[in-house]
Parts: C-alpha cells; structure tokens; sequence
C-alpha cells in the first residue's frame, strides 16, 4: 500500500543521488552521508587565499589518529605496573616485530603534535581567527590545548623512567601550594604517599581512555563551531559578505576537491619531515626521548636537572622564576589561562595582521620571542642570569595580553580590502 | 582560462591514489606483523629437552611443552605386540587424518618404537586424558589393551594414541615434533635437535 | 613570499639568533676540557668492531655486568654470528641462545664486594652517552686514598665502586692535577694529564680500540633497532618523495580552475 507520494519521495531521493547505485541510496536514505557531503565538503565553501599558516588544522587531525592507532597498538603490550612498566617498553622496542617503529612514531607524534599545535595557535594570533564571530572555535580550540597538555603529561609518566617519576612527583605536588586543601589533593591525585605503582595506573586509564575521549569529542566540537562560521582567512575578510546570485560566496571555493587535495600535499611534506626525524634521529638530540628516561625510576636518585619535555619548558620557565611556590603555580596557570580571554581583549576592529599597525606587530614579535626564550630556559638551571632572563620574558608574555586593551585601541589600522588579496 | 586537461587530470588523481593506496598497505605491515610472536613468546615457547634415563619400562613422564601437556612413555615389549591386532577397532589405524610429523606416521607412532611422545589433549574438546595402562582394567573393561581414557566425555585411545571407535574424539592424539639428542635425552618441540638446543 | 610568512620568518631567526646567543654562554668551562679529546667515535655500522665489542664485553664485563634486555640469538643474528660460533666464543654460563645475557654473579654477594650491585648496562649508552662509557673505561687512575677499596678512582665518575677490570690491558696511570683558583675564590683541582706509572699488555692504541669496540657494543645494545633504521627510513623517504611529488602535481592541476 505504499503511497505515491512516498514513492515519490524516494524517487526523489535516489535521483539526488543519481548514478551512485542501489546499496548507495539504501544507505544514504538511513544515513546523511550525502548531506555530509555536500554540506562539509563539495559545497562547502572556504576562503581561496589560504597560506602556509592553513596546513596545521589538517596536520593536527592527522596526527591525533596517529597517536590513537599507534598508543593502541602500544597498549596492547605495554605494562603499566611499577614492576613491569620500563621492562615492558624495552620488550616493545626489542621483542616485539616492528614495535621499535610504533614507539618511535607515538613518541616523535607526541612531539609533532606540540609543533603543530603551536603553529596552529600562532595562525590565530596572526590573523584573528579568536575574533568574533569565532570565539567559541577558539574557546573549543584552548580546551583541546588543555586536554593535550594533560595526556601528555600523564602519557610521560607511562614508560616509568626516572624522568616519568620524578616529573610527575614535582608537578603533582604543584597542586600542593593550593592553601588548605593542597596537602589533602595531591594525595588525592596520587591515590598514595608517593609516587607510585597505584599513580602509574591511574595515569595508564586516563591516558589510555578517558583523555584520547574528551579529545575526540573536543575536536568533533571544534570542528561543528568552526564549520558553523566558516574559516577566516589571511585578510581577515569574512567571505560570507560578498556572495554570487546562488548565494555562494565570490571569495569561497569548495573545499573538495581543491583544499582536500591542498592538504594532501602539506601531510606529505609533514610525513616527509616526520620520517626524517623517526628514522634519523628519533631522541632529537635528547629534546623528544630524553636520557635520563632511559634509567629505571629511582626513588632514591634525581636527575641531574629535573625538566619537563620541551613543549612545556615555558611554562615551567615561568614556574620556576618566582620564588615562591604558590605565586609560581599561579602564574603557570594563568599563563595558559590567559589565552581563553583573547577574544576579549583584543579590541581591534581589525583581524589580520596584514592591517593591524605596528604596535600590535611589535607585541606579538615580542611575545613572540618571549614564549621561545621562555622554552629554551625551561630547559636550563634556574640559576643566576636564566632566572633574571625567565622573569623579563614572562614580564612581556604577561604584557602582551594584559595591555591588548589598550594598544589594540590605540593602534593605527589599514583599510581592510572589500575582497581577499592573494599572498599579500 | 584555457581548457581542462581531463587525460592529465586523471592521470594524476589515479597516479596519486595509487601511491596513496600502496604507502597505506606499506605502512599497515609493522602493525599487522606486530602481533606475530614476540621474541619473547619464541623463548617461552621453545623447544624443551627431557632426559628419559631414568623413566622405567611402562612408566610415563608429563611435560610442559608451550603450556601443552606432552607425555613420554616407555612402552614395554608387550604393549608394543598388542598394537597391531587393534587395527580394526580404531577409527584411524594408519594415522591418516590425524596430526604427527612424518617420522610419526608409522605403526608406532614415534620415531623409535620404544618411546611414545604424545600431546595430553583429548582431541574431541581439549580434556586431559588419564593413563589407563593396565590391561583389563578400568572403564574399558575386561577386553582393555591399555591405553588412555579421557573422563570427560569418553574417548578411548590405545598405547600409540590411537582413537577407538565409539568415541567422540574423531581424531589420534597429535603428536608433537620431538628428537633425539641422545638415547637418554628427547628434545620435545623441534624436529632436528643441535648440541645446546635452539 | 606573503608577508605574515616574511614576518614570521624574521622573528624566528631573531629567536634563534638570540637562543644562540645565549647558548654560547651556557657552556661551563675548565673542568671537562679533557672530554673534549677523548671521545668515542665509534662506527655503529661496523660489524667487525660490534663481534670484537661483543667479545670484549663476555669476557671482561659478564662476570658482573647483566644486558638484561639482550638475548644471546638477537645478537648473533644482528651482528651475522653464526650459532656454533655464539655458543663457542659468546656463551659461557650454560644459557640457551634465547635467554637474556645475565652476569651469573649474585646479586647480594656483588652488593657485599663491591658497596653496590653492578648496574646493568643495556641501556647505559643511551641514559649516560658513549662518550661517557668510553671515558669511563680510560680514565681510571691509582689513587692512594682509596687503598682500602678498589685502590683506583675515575674521572669521569668519582668514586666509582668499580675496580679497574681492564689494568692488565692499559696499565696502571696516574692523575697529574693542577690547583687552579675559581670564580668564587675557592681551590679547585683541575686535572691536567696522566702518567703511565706500569705498562698494560697492548699499546695505547690498541687499548683506545678495545675500548671503543666495546663501547660501540654497548651502543648498539642499547637500540638494536638502530642498525636497521637508517636504510629503513631512506626508502619511506624516497617513497614519500614519490607520493608528494604527484600530489603536488595534481593539486597545481586542479587549481588551475581557481581565478
């Protein structure tokens, strides 16, 4: 008794997706994989002068599969016991067929996946992708940073050497400055006195599943917001002001094929660039695998200098350059916090960097070269000169974003373009 | 701007799928082959030497041999005469469908008459068998050879793991790969045997 | 080039500029410049030094020092032993070519001789260096205040428990220092040389390439993985050159229809 208008309906269903086959359209009429087609990629519509600065979005995403698929292959033999732990990355990189290529690629992925991210935060700065209407892509996009910063931590910890002990000892008994409840959380944190083989467990869970989780979910959400406003771009026109009679806009350009295939070349100079380093020098001078990780934990022996890996070496410059171990923490803290506010305090009417006048470009040179000189002293002693050094830089990394109230409002603006310029 | 070159378009949509397609099957193998035996579970798992000299006429000794229960029995000259006249009551007197190494396929069953080398699982569901060697005795009942008998769901084999008919195993007892170092020494899970083991 | 790019290019080579800068104010003076000339230098790709490391290191290092993450049949399969020679001239504790290479010494009894339990020494190239190791095995010196223990003592580790396995090879020297004042207006002892005080049984330059043999063992032990990576990764190159180049040729392609 089927109606004709439901006839009619599926008719029209299986025309739109004419010449595609009948599993197609009985798919396709369970499942939007047509709408998603269409709507995320043959017709969605990105500006067309995207530069260098664009590759980092994609380069993340491939390289959080690529930790996913190579942590599950390492958790199928890793130990995360006190006991077994250390033995266990050892039987990986020796025993197992291929296991040596698998940690290297997860723990040179690691690494990766802090250039990456870095960049792509840096084409924000640069462009104003923070500003409205894409504050929520960002918000998104700092929780995602967040996120990272935990799983990596915790995933340090897992081979248990001695710097996975040790690291985890200091930056856990950070929390212990909190006033009152200090004490009480970190032995909270730890589940023990120390430590320990209950700690490394835990770290296991949360780093194994409950973080790469809130990852996905996170990146799926950055990623709805994003698609919702549409990408900005090197001018930082909004493209969706000057559209076609179908409502296209003049500046867009499909995304597939012509940034699928686009981003396909950036993976492939990434892999390039990624190989070089898994299979030529996968300790990175000592910045991605670092010696002291390479002797069993030892409780009763610290590392010569106790240093957090690179990616979070300005931070931990920070950290380190007031003496006190509350006004320390604090300020770590906020120095990531700070960045949630951006969309905020930047008060320019102006986007790109392309039109900003000079005072935000010395800023963020400044910054710039603060956040770098703050990495490379994280990795030092705190002694003497680093530490007078370490508080300037974190004096003008402060100021970049504090004073933005004031010098984006006062800065001399270019006109922005009506249409977007191609390698301005 | 001037036509599109559709040959060379595809040409290098094609060009560059295939690469893709060949670098992602390249790049799938140390996965996939990460899950063959690890060095380690060759270790474990290598072969075992048993020394025999002091296991009596009759008697049977158990070993672990990858976690497998492997028996080693000295079958006396009596229990050896008695094989032969079982043929007609065995689902696979010759060993045709049934698992031993080729130096086992034979009336015997084993490289020298003497010593039986066998695995302990019942081959119907994967039971231990018990040593039923006495003749007459035991749930066979007054015609048993001796044998083996696994409790579990019945099966009967003879003294060269042979399987009876009636029972629910269809197959023999596998045999493992063995060899001699010496008379005294059997190398259990390796077909050739080197001074010092592999 | 866009000029964000250009920008971004010049703040990161004034960040490097800066980084470098610094960073030749970071290196100490004095106290290691003997380091400097006495460095490994060994060639993981030679087969003929890893056998003769391996050799060196069964018979003047197994008695007390494990490999732990070894086995016996990796090495003879990475360095193309064959197994009548592994069990000849590499085993000597009864171990089958699949186990482990553990010192036979007990733990607690080495404890008691020598103050600690010898380490194991799988991993020590890659926590402490193959300089570190080569120097190790150099610099052990006769020292009078030690006569109670080992009668020796190490430049590149004070104190060391362990005693000089190898005198008979190099001989016994002796440390000539220097006293220099430094910064702070303290006395330092700056070492300047050695002397030979009894001769070892090969020169000195024999016993430099024991060493480094030795050494260039160690270091192969401690990533087995590394003789093979290097030609692994010249091919995935190759091939990723491969695939980039027509991607990128299909992207100038496509794009073609852009403007």
């Amino acid at each position: 008794m089927a109606s004709s208008t439901e006839a009619a309906a599926n008719a029209a269903a299986e025309s739109s997706v004419a010449g595609r086959g009948p599993f197609y359209s009985w798919l396709n009429q369970r499942f939007p994989i047509d709408l998603f087609v269409r709507s995320q990629l043959t017709e969605y519509y990105a500006p067309k002068n995207f530069n260098f600065w664009y590759y980092f979005g994609v380069l993340s995403l491939v390289v959080l599969v690529l930790q996913i698929v190579t942590g599950i292959f390492l958790t199928m033999n890793y130990k995360p016991s006190e006991a077994e732990a250390f033995g266990s990355v050892e039987y990986i990189m020796r025993d197992v067929s291929w296991g040596w290529l698998i940690r290297y690629l997860h723990s040179t992925g690691a690494s990766a996946f802090f250039v990456v991210i870095y960049l792509h935060m840096y084409r924000a700065l640069l462009y104003g992708s923070f500003k409205t209407p894409r504050e929520l892509v960002w918000i998104f996009g700092m929780l995602i940073y967040a996120a990272l910063m935990a799983e990596a931590f915790f995933g340090y910890v897992l081979p248990w050497g001695n710097m996975s002990f040790w690291g985890a000892q200091v930056i856990v008994s950070l929390f212990g400055a909190i006033p009152g409840i200090g004490e009480g959380l970190v032995e909270w944190i730890r589940g023990d006195y120390s430590i320990s083989d209950i700690t490394l467990n835990r770290f296991f869970a949360l780093h194994v599943v409950a973080l790469p989780l809130v990852l996905l979910l996170l990146v799926v959400c950055h990623l709805v917001a994003l698609r919702e406003v549409g990408s900005n771009n090197p001018d930082g026109i909004e493209i969706k002001k000057l559209t076609d009679a179908r409502g296209k806009p003049l500046d867009g350009i499909p995304f597939h094929p012509y940034y699928t295939y686009k981003d396909l070349v950036g993976v492939g100079i990434f892999f390039i660039i990624f190989a070089g380093i898994v299979f030529f020098a996968p300790t990175f001078g000592g910045l991605f695998l670092e010696p002291p990780n390479f002797e069993p934990a030892n409780a009763l022996n610290t590392p010569e200098h106790i240093a957090p890996v690179w990616y979070f070496t300005p931070y931990y410059a920070i950290l380190r350059a007031v003496p006190d171990k509350l006004t320390g923490a604090a300020l770590m803290a906020l120095a990531v916090l700070i960045f949630f506010f951006l969309p905020w305090l930047d008060r320019s009417k102006v986007k790109s960097i392309r039109y900003r006048g000079w005072l935000y470009k010395s800023f963020l040179a400044a910054f710039t070269v603060s956040f770098i000189m703050l990495g490379y002293l994280g990795l030092l002693p705190a002694e003497g000169t680093y530490v007078v050094l370490a508080r300037i830089f974190m004096v003008i990394y402060f100021a970049f974003f504090l004073l933005m109230p004031i010098y984006t409002k006062l800065d001399k603006t270019k006109p922005v373009p009506e249409r977007v310029t191609s390698h301005g | 701007m001037s036509e599109v070159d559709e040959g060379r378009r595809k040409f290098l949509t094609a060009a560059t799928i295939a690469t893709g397609a060949v670098g992602a099957a390249f790049a799938a193998v140390p996965f996939v082959a990460s899950w063959a035996p690890s060095a380690r579970a060759k270790a474990l798992g290598a072969p075992v030497e048993v020394d025999v000299s002091t296991l009596e006429p009759g008697g049977m000794l158990t070993v672990q041999w990858r976690k497998q229960p492997v028996w080693i029995v000295r079958r006396t000259r009596d229990m050896l005469e008695r094989l032969p006249a079982l043929d007609d009551t065995l689902k696979d007197p010759a060993s045709e469908s049934s698992d031993q190494p080729s130096y086992a396929k034979n009336e015997y069953r084993s490289r020298k008459p003497e010593l039986l080398v066998l695995v302990g699982t019942c081959t119907h569901l994967g039971c231990l068998p018990k040593q039923r060697f006495q003749v007459g005795v035991g749930e066979g009942g007054a015609n048993w050879p001796g044998g083996f008998f696994c409790v579990c769901h019945g099966s009967k084999f003879d003294l060269a793991g042979r399987v009876f008919d009636g029972s629910p195993a269809a197959a023999n007892l596998r045999v493992p790969p063995y060899a001699f170092v010496s008379d005294a020494l059997i190398l259990v899970g390796a077909d050739e045997a080197q001074t010092g083991a592999a | 080039m866009g000029k964000a790019l250009r920008h971004g290019v010049i703040v990161v080579v004034l960040g490097a500029a800066l980084t470098l800068a610094f960073g030749t104010v970071v290196a100490k003076q004095g106290a290691g410049a003997w380091r400097e000339q006495m460095q490994a230098n060994n060639d993981i790709n030679s087969t003929a030094s890893l056998q003769r490391g391996a050799r060196n290191f069964v018979n003047y290092c197994l008695g007390c020092h494990s490999l732990q993450y070894m086995r016996y049949s990796r090495v003879a399969e990475d360095l193309h032993i064959p197994e009548d020679q592994l069990e000849a001239n590499l085993m000597f504790t009864g171990d089958r070519p699949h186990d482990a290479i553990m010192s036979a010494m007990p733990a607690k009894d080495a404890e008691q001789w020598f103050g600690r339990p010898p380490p194991d020494l799988t991993l020590t190239a890659r926590a402490r260096g193959t300089d570190y190791l080569y120097q190790f095995l150099k610099t052990f010196y006769v020292d009078e205040s030690r006569a109670s223990t080992t009668g020796v003592n190490n430049l590149a580790l004070e104190n060391a428990a362990m005693p000089h396995v190898l005198a008979d090879l190099q001989g016994l020297q002796r440390a000539v220092f220097n006293v220099e004042r430094a910064e702070d207006g303290t006395q330092v002892k700056v070492f300047e040389k050695f002397e030979q005080v009894t001769p070892g049984r090969i020169s000195p330059e024999e016993y430099d390439e024991f060493v480094r043999d030795t050494v260039n063992f160690l270091d192969y032990a401690s990533e087995p993985a590394q003789l093979r990576r290097v030609s692994l990764g010249i091919w995935v190159i190759a091939f990723l050159l491969v695939f980039t180049g027509f991607a990128y040729a299909l992207k100038k392609e496509i794009w073609k229809d852009v403007h």
